[in-house]
């Protein structure tokens, strides 16, 4: 076999393989869309849930998941910042950087169901919230908190170094020129970690397990002191635990959570495409 | 000015403080592990908890050996690996490598798409459409086993496989491809035999990040593996895994029990596990970028 032969078989192989990863997206959408629109209505998405979950709409879930992304992102996306600042701007290459980076490395390797673990440990039972969203928000904020601090401190090292020394040449203090000029620069790339994270914490469902989700709760939630529904944990409900939910019912909350945290990411990734044209240093 | 100074080293506080909360959250997780996990030890001895047969946490006397839950996420594990790290690193050489640019961007955000779907979306896909096809393929009583666990893992493993593998292989500096072309090598030869093997140390390490996602997976492995909590011998026998187990029955367990001081002990095992995974494949790829 010659040689021009032997690479466009492999090129072929590597391109179908490249399919086998990219192709389950386009199916698992395909199929979640088809089985699951008919059910999609305002009604479905603004109805209490009726008839044992089996009538009716998930406004308890998609309003809990709301509440617990927005308390998430509420504790995350000000530490994550700040802590990017703090690697990119203040500190030196030393141990207590080097186990800062170490420390962000293996937090965003942690199983998302230890994390449940350690928000029912702290949270629940230590700091005695109780099973709440707040509990559940904080333990989400902390689960987000590397993918915030990473984005943040890749848009922060992305701003040119010359900013900076024009701004303190100026006689500008290391925190005027961080808040005066870097940060607006790195707003964008910040900004598109966020939505990752508000993406993550809307689809996980581990993490929350033992911190929050109620399986099926007929008011909503009053204060942050108390449990609520929320919409990954619901899907789990409806197709596991309980026998004989309307395939409706069920494709229908799988493609409303699926739309909601696909909407995120695509925002993502074209904000941070826009970012990048439009760049001009 | 003293004012201005006084704030600066206000803010300069702050800073700081929230810099090092990473590194408090670490320790945190692993010291409130221990604090509701270590009891059981007191119980079960560490040998007979980890390397004991018999998982029966509500029987009495109970028998909390997790050995059936390591098989079965080692099982898992394997599987999942040997099904994700070909293909993965295969597309992650098609789209360094070989795709045109605006091609690449899409596949690029394709993947990106599919490390977004929710654990308990692929767990609820796999369940009601891969499991009944293995169910049928291969005959068996159900679709739930450690072959459709593998399956669905490995497409999550994926993203996190090919993106640093791609960034690994996209890493390797031009004059070696210019290198091997001028000595009259086809596009495939260098790509194979001068860019892939000068990409390894990126490669072992989003294969040890991509098998770490694997282990640490909770929801959609408990949908579609089955959880029979019994030392499996073969691949279309239901499993449960380490995660499964700790998800399934913390809610049945009472604070503060034997139960419940187990299932911690479990997390302690699985984060000591990934802990681990996560250093080392961080060495590796320090390892790339250094050079």
């Amino acid at each position: 076999m010659n040689a021009r032969t032997e690479q466009r078989i492999a090129f072929s192989v590597l391109f179908a393989c490249t399919l086998l990863v990219v192709m389950p997206v386009l199916i698992i959408l395909a199929i979640i869309f088809v089985k699951g629109y008919s059910a999609l209505s305002l009604d479905f998405l603004l109805g209490m849930p009726e008839d044992g979950m089996n009538a009716g709409g998930i406004f308890p879930a998609v309003l809990g998941t709301l509440y617990l992304v927005i308390g998430a992102i509420a504790f995350a996306v000000p530490l994550g910042v700040l802590s990017a600042i703090y690697l990119v701007e203040y500190s030196r290459d030393n141990a207590i950087s080097r186990l800062i980076r170490l420390a962000i490395v293996n937090l965003a390797g942690v199983p998302s169901v230890v994390y449940g673990l350690f928000g029912l440990g702290i949270f629940v039972v230590f700091l005695g919230f109780g099973v709440s969203i707040l509990s559940g928000s904080l333990t989400l904020g902390i689960m987000i908190l590397p993918v915030i601090i990473t984005a943040s401190r890749e848009a922060l090292e992305s701003v040119p170094r010359s900013f900076r020394i024009v701004s303190f040449s100026l006689g500008a203090s290391r925190w005027q020129t961080i808040r005066h000029v870097v940060l607006p620069h790195a707003l964008p790339g910040i900004l598109t970690g966020t939505i990752l994270g508000l993406g993550r914490a809307a689809g996980e469902t581990a993490p929350i397990l033992f911190t929050v989700a109620a399986f099926y709760l007929p008011t909503l939630p009053e204060s942050v002191f108390d449990q609520t529904m929320a919409l990954p944990y619901h899907l789990y409900v409806i197709s596991t635990q309980v026998p004989g939910i309307h395939e409706e019912v069920r494709f229908g909350t799988a493609l409303v959570l699926l739309l909601l945290v696909l909407l995120l990411n695509l925002a993502a990734i074209i904000l941070r495409y826009q970012f990048r044209k439009k760049k001009k240093w | 000015m003293t004012l201005r100074k006084l704030r600066e080293a206000l803010i300069e506080r702050t800073i700081f403080v929230s810099g090092i909360t990473s590194i408090v959250i670490v320790a945190l997780i692993f010291i409130f592990l221990l604090k509701e996990g270590l009891s059981i030890f007191l119980a079960v001895n560490p040998l007979d908890f980890l390397f004991g047969q018999f998982w029966y946490p509500i029987s009495d006397p109970p028998s909390f050996g997790v050995l059936p839950l390591i098989i079965g996420s080692v099982f898992v594990t394997l599987g999942a690996a040997a099904i994700s790290v070909p293909i993965g690193v295969a597309s992650a050489l098609y789209i360094a490598e070989v795709a045109p640019p605006r091609t690449k961007e899409i596949l690029k955000a394709g993947i990106e798409l599919l490390a977004a779907i929710p654990s308990v979306v692929i767990g609820f896909i796999g369940m009601v459409t891969l499991g009944p096809f293995i169910k049928a393929v291969f005959g068996l009583p159900t679709g739930l086993t450690a072959l459709t666990g593998s399956i669905t893992l490995a497409f999550m493993a994926m993203p996190t496989i090919v993106s640093i593998a791609e960034d690994a292989v996209t890493a390797v500096p031009r004059q070696y491809r210019e290198a091997a072309i001028a000595m009259g090598a086809t596009k495939w030869q260098t790509t194979w035999r001068i860019v892939a093997y000068a990409a390894r140390p990126g490669m072992i390490a989003a294969i040890m990040l991509g098998i770490g996602r694997v282990i640490g997976e909770t929801m959609a492995v408990m949908m579609v593996t089955g959880n029979a909590a019994l030392i499996p011998t073969s691949f279309l026998q239901p499993v449960r895994t380490l995660t499964a187990t700790i998800a399934a029955e913390m809610g049945e367990s009472v604070q503060g029990g034997e139960h419940y001081a187990a299932l911690f002990a479990i997390g302690i095992v699985l984060f000591v596990i990934t802990f681990l995974i996560n250093g080392v494949a961080d060495l590796y790829l320090h390892r790339t970028t250094r050079r």
